[in-house]
């Protein structure tokens, strides 16, 4: 089972969502619980786990490298739509911030003057936290670095090859509308939208929407922050014909416990909330 | 003409509020650009009458002619975006998995994959409510390359600043720390970092200082909702004192934030004492920054 955490806007609690989640699953079920931080460029789920010794291993992109057989034919160059090498007089220059790792110039060279460069992207952490049936993974771009859709679909390489196909992943997917949330949230089966209810909120959640629809996922909305806005989120679902997941309610103490890094889920009332929503999930699937 | 660059790294902290608050104050005489194309909001606040629409090509995407291919999955086999998919022993490419690099255009045997430009979104410039000139996008769904798109629009109001002796470009960044924020920064004069007292905050405040300073730009930080925790806000006060980010402002933690967008004003215009006070003194001195 794959569940991914997504949201269009940021800071709705997309991360709180996706962490205690994670912890009510792992006190019901008997499957291993795994919680995958997919958000590279800002991944905060370890903050609330305060888990100190991970595991980790650097993750590499390839990208071309020119070798002595070059003849500065400009093949490469020609070819490259990412507009990643410019061949001069007398030299190649490789940009690796433009490089895919499409392959083109590598396979298409008519000298085979290419060799294979890995460049450090980032990193996966990963460990067993709390219980032995609930593990962790993080991937962590590096700063400077342009591109994070390589460093998600590694992440979720390794999360299901190390951690296997019975496992319950719980993916917590980059905010917005674009490549990095289509590589967190395409091999899901269901996806749980998290939303505030303000008019950047709704604005952001209507562009989320389209999206879960584009990729034709089954979804659902949590509405988090509930009481601060207006009416206008509910009403929207409502119109759209959009399960509400359930609501969790704003308070000052649910904030200070958030900025401290610390979870929800042991509250008697948010616990119940996390039951509704995962009965809610059950039925949709 | 300067530009101002307002951002976050971690989302939900005030920034297209604050964004929007500063472009209030500064009056009709300023451009201002959203830079945060894949979800856009300052417009919410903003309310602008578009002027003109501009389309925007991402880039290019394949796409297989199903007569002309004969089912010898070259292109599979040479994709490493796994963007063709084998249906009846014929081909077909995943438009939202194409990552555009033409290759399989390029070895089909029987020339049976075009590769053509792909409409991927629209930019507009438009007349604030403020008379300020905003320009803002919309990058549609599951598209790519926000950051050409930022630095598209960046170029833009750039020059419609430039042409139209304006001093002041306000923008509102992407988020996180890659590509369509790494775009917003290039050539900014200030970057206003707004972040908050939480563990998380704090996290991603230190990762988007550490970008900043990788790119050599200068910046200043807002500290909102500082008293739901002040001993991180102490601590993020100590760390930007040991790491050149001056503090502009402290903001307490207000539910005119959320009472203000709900009638879609900004927070100085809801809010004429406390906060709004608070959010014009920050603007009185990242003025004397540019």
């Amino acid at each position: 089972m794959k569940i991914s955490v997504a949201s269009g806007k940021g800071g709705t609690g997309k991360t709180t969502f996706a962490v205690n989640f994670s912890l009510f699953l792992n006190n019901i079920k008997k499957n291993k619980i795994v919680l995958v931080d997919l958000d590279v460029e800002e991944p905060d789920c370890h903050i609330f786990l305060k888990h100190k010794n991970f595991k980790r291993k650097k993750c590499f992109r390839e990208i071309p490298k020119v070798n002595e057989k070059c003849n500065l034919c400009g093949k490469c160059s020609e070819i490259c739509e990412f507009n990643a090498i410019a061949v001069t007089n007398t030299k190649v220059i490789i940009f690796p911030d433009l490089c895919h790792s499409c392959y083109a110039c590598i396979e298409m060279c008519p000298q085979k003057a290419f060799d294979i460069e890995n460049i450090e992207m980032g990193e996966i952490h990963w460990g067993n936290i709390a219980s032995n049936n609930f593990y962790f993974v993080e991937g962590k771009l590096k700063i400077g670095e342009v591109m994070a859709v390589p460093m998600i679909r590694q992440t979720k390489n390794f999360s299901a090859e190390r951690f296997g196909e019975n496992s319950y992943f719980i993916f917590d997917s980059p905010p917005g509308t674009s490549c990095p949330v289509i590589e967190a949230t395409k091999e899901s089966d269901f996806v749980v939208l998290v939303t505030e209810p303000t008019p950047f909120g709704l604005h952001d959640l209507k562009l989320a929407v389209e999206t879960m629809r584009k990729l034709r996922k089954k979804f659902g909305v949590v509405i988090n922050k509930a009481g601060i806005g207006d009416q206008s989120v509910s009403e929207y679902c409502y119109n759209e014909k959009i399960s509400i997941l359930g609501e969790i309610p704003y308070s000052r103490e649910i904030a200070e416990l958030y900025s401290q890094g610390k979870n929800i889920i042991n509250l008697p009332s948010i616990n119940k909330i996390f039951e509704k929503i995962h009965k809610n999930i059950l039925s949709l699937l | 003409m300067k530009e101002l660059v307002v951002i976050s790294g971690k989302g939900g902290t005030g920034k297209t509020s604050l964004t929007a608050s500063f472009a209030y104050l500064a009056g009709e005489n300023t451009i201002l650009a959203d830079y945060d194309v894949d979800a856009s909001d300052l417009h919410i606040l903003l309310e602008p009458k578009i002027k003109k629409t501009y389309q925007f090509y991402g880039g290019k995407k394949a796409n297989i002619i199903k007569e002309k291919c004969i089912g010898c999955a070259k292109c599979q086999e040479i994709c490493r975006f796994d963007a063709v998919k084998n249906v009846d022993d014929k081909f077909e490419i995943n438009k939202i998995d194409c990552e555009g690099c033409g290759y399989c255009y390029r070895i089909c045997p029987t020339d049976a994959i075009e590769f053509k430009d792909n409409l991927s979104g629209e930019w507009y410039i438009s007349k604030s409510r403020f008379s300020s000139t905003l320009i803002f996008a919309k990058l549609d769904i599951a598209e790519e390359n926000s950051g050409k798109l930022v630095t598209e629009i960046k170029e833009v109001a750039r020059n419609l600043a430039n042409e139209n002796n304006k001093d002041l470009l306000i923008s509102d960044g992407a988020p996180g720390i890659g590509c369509p924020v790494i775009a917003s920064l290039s050539n900014a004069n200030y970057i206003l970092i707004v972040t908050e007292p939480s563990l998380s905050g704090f996290h991603d405040l230190k990762r988007i200082l550490e970008l900043v300073k990788h790119f050599g730009y200068s910046a200043g930080c807002i500290i909102n909702k500082y008293d739901i925790n002040k001993k991180i806000t102490k601590e993020i006060e100590i760390f930007s004192h040991n790491n050149e980010l001056e503090i502009i402002g402290k903001i307490p933690y207000s539910d005119s934030f959320p009472k203000s967008l709900v009638l879609k004003q900004t927070v100085v215009e809801f809010d004429k004492s406390d906060i709004g006070k608070t959010v014009e003194n920050c603007w009185g001195k990242l003025q004397s920054k540019l």
